[in-house]
């Protein structure tokens, strides 16, 4: 048992543990809407764009928080107007503003004198120098995150599955696409500290996918990507810590392996399913 | 009495791109209406126009006595089965479920009221033993049923429906057309974008020829006039003798605007596929 409790005793560990579970729970659920809408880049698009804010905030002694936030939110909206205006398709507006914020980080940062020192953390993450009031922050950051997926979850699956009759009913579906653009940039400055700019993706894409090789109902997939997001954090900890290595990527690759363990197990795409006789030959 | 649709010299379309003009079209409630016309001459535009997803670019558009969209509320639009994602992880249930939620509205849960609507609307497509499937493990025709069926469990006044028996078997088409002239006996109104011209004389009271305008108005017999066909269609007719033979082409929607997805596979029981 010393395997499980010995790390507890520090106080940084329970830190990153209750950190890892907030920004995986967000993760999931905010992540099972942008696969479902096919947004799966966005996020990576997204972390990248809030680099810039990251380092302004940094240069003008300004909250961490506040400079991702105005970043993040600021590159999403963008990216919905481009699109709306038609002639741009989303994938291509993304992919000239993800670089172009990124790029723009990068200038920043290199004003800094000496500034490789701390560039490894926002790349990479440091959930393991969480402060407590980075705690607090994120989880409450992820608690509006949350509740205002549950003040909307209805909406905003009817306008994923079909924007038209949603519309056509009465769902304001442009505002709830700006509104779930928002949401995803406020998951991503909440899980930049834990995991890092370059490792975001994995924590919002990867829990969902792996929900969606073992359940075919939304409830359940949100359940599911939930209790992936919550646990594989967990676990990602514990093996970092007892082989002294990365813990962000330790996150992802916990979460990673439950991917690729769905799909060699799971019902449908499993190796190990019992092999069905060829539709055409089935009444 | 307020006429249910009413377009006035409307113009409308995607883009820079009109697709629409000088529309002129006033239905009453009760109306059964096919809408017939050549692929890209504006069925589904004139659909999403009424539905409140196209502004029109000039004109004046009334559904209801007010702007498209403003009675939301009151209609139902069922779109093409090809920009629906069938793999999407949801049951039949809970499509038809999501005809009660713009007006349950934020927050609250469906209760008991909701769930007996939906219970009513599958039993009547016939649908009840089917609402646990997920939705792409139907066939065609029962797709057509469950869309068929949330629009029944939002109570709308007016239904527009993007060709709701496409590709679908006759058994299915009979039953969705019987579902659809009770509606319209009971006094919503009713209007269906079709290919098939035989089946939109059969199934419909009225007929409205779409091509880039209203070419012609009037009951079922209006798909037997040749002139009206020659003006609809054009190029795309055949003369046989004194027979009019329709050559329909491979892709049946209009050109859809951009960031619009349709989902096209391969399952054979998709409707709206033909060689």
């Amino acid at each position: 048992m010393t395997f499980l409790t010995e790390p507890l005793a520090y106080e940084f560990f329970l830190r990153a543990l209750a950190a890892s579970a907030v920004v995986g729970l967000v993760c999931a659920v905010i992540g099972t809407y942008m696969v479902l809408r096919g947004l799966a880049f966005m996020g990576d698009a997204l972390s990248h764009a809030a680099f810039p804010g990251v380092v302004a905030a940094y240069l003008l002694g300004a909250p961490f928080y506040l400079g991702a936030t105005v970043a993040a939110v600021g590159t999403s909206l963008a990216i919905g107007w481009i699109t709306r205006r038609g002639r741009i398709r989303g994938d291509t507006a993304i992919g000239v503003l993800f670089a172009g914020m990124f790029a723009f980080g990068v200038f920043l940062f290199s004003t800094i004198p000496n500034y490789v020192g701390d560039l490894f953390g926002f790349l990479f993450g440091q959930i393991l120098g969480i402060s407590a009031t980075d705690l607090v922050t994120l989880t409450v950051l992820g608690i509006v995150v949350l509740a205002i997926v549950a003040v909307f979850w209805k909406e905003l699956l009817y306008s994923t599955f079909d924007p038209l009759g949603a519309g056509a009913s009465g769902l304001p579906v442009v505002a709830l696409e700006y509104v779930f653009l928002g949401l995803i940039a406020m998951t991503i400055v909440i899980s930049l500290q834990a995991v890092g700019i370059i490792l975001v993706v994995a924590m919002l894409v990867t829990p969902a996918a792996t929900a969606q090789l073992v359940t075919d109902r939304f409830s359940r997939l949100i359940l599911v990507a939930s209790a992936i997001g919550i646990v594989a954090p967990a676990i990602g900890l514990y093996i970092s810590y007892w082989t002294n290595t990365a813990s962000a990527a330790l996150i992802v690759l916990v979460e990673t392996a439950a991917f690729l363990g769905a799909l060699l197990l799971g019902p449908r795409t499993g190796l190990l399913r019992r092999r069905r006789s060829p539709r055409h030959l089935t009444v | 009495m307020t006429a249910s649709v009413r377009l006035d010299d409307v113009a409308v379309g995607y883009d820079d791109r009109p697709v629409l003009e000088h529309v002129n079209l006033v239905l009453e409630p009760g109306a059964l209406t096919a809408v017939v016309g050549p692929n890209g001459g504006g069925k589904s535009t004139l659909l999403k126009l009424i539905a409140g997803l196209l502004r029109p670019w000039s004109g004046h558009a009334e559904v209801f006595g007010a702007a498209p969209g403003a009675q939301a509320r009151s209609v139902a639009y069922v779109p093409q089965a090809e920009s629906v994602d069938w793999s999407f992880p949801v049951c039949a249930g809970d499509v038809v479920m999501m005809g009660r939620y713009p007006r349950l509205g934020p927050v609250r849960r469906p209760g008991a009221r909701d769930h007996a609507a939906v219970a009513a609307a599958l039993a009547q497509v016939d649908m009840s033993a089917f609402a646990h499937r997920q939705i792409g493990a139907l066939s065609g025709g029962q797709r057509r049923r469950v869309f068929l069926a949330r629009a029944l469990a939002s109570e709308p006044e007016l239904y527009l429906l993007d060709e709701p028996v496409t590709g679908v078997d006759a058994a299915t088409q009979e039953d969705l057309m019987a579902v659809l002239d009770a509606e319209a006996k009971s006094g919503k109104t009713v209007i269906a974008s079709t290919h098939d011209l035989a089946s939109a004389a059969e199934h419909f009271r009225s007929i409205v020829a779409v091509n880039r305008t209203i070419v012609a108005q009037g009951d079922a017999s209006l798909v037997l006039d040749t002139d009206v066909l020659l003006r609809t269609y054009g190029g795309h007719l055949l003369f046989v003798g004194d027979r009019a033979v329709l050559i329909d082409d491979a892709h049946h929607h209009d050109q859809p605007p951009a960031g619009e997805i349709h989902h096209h596979d391969d399952d054979a029981g998709t409707p709206g596929r033909r060689p």
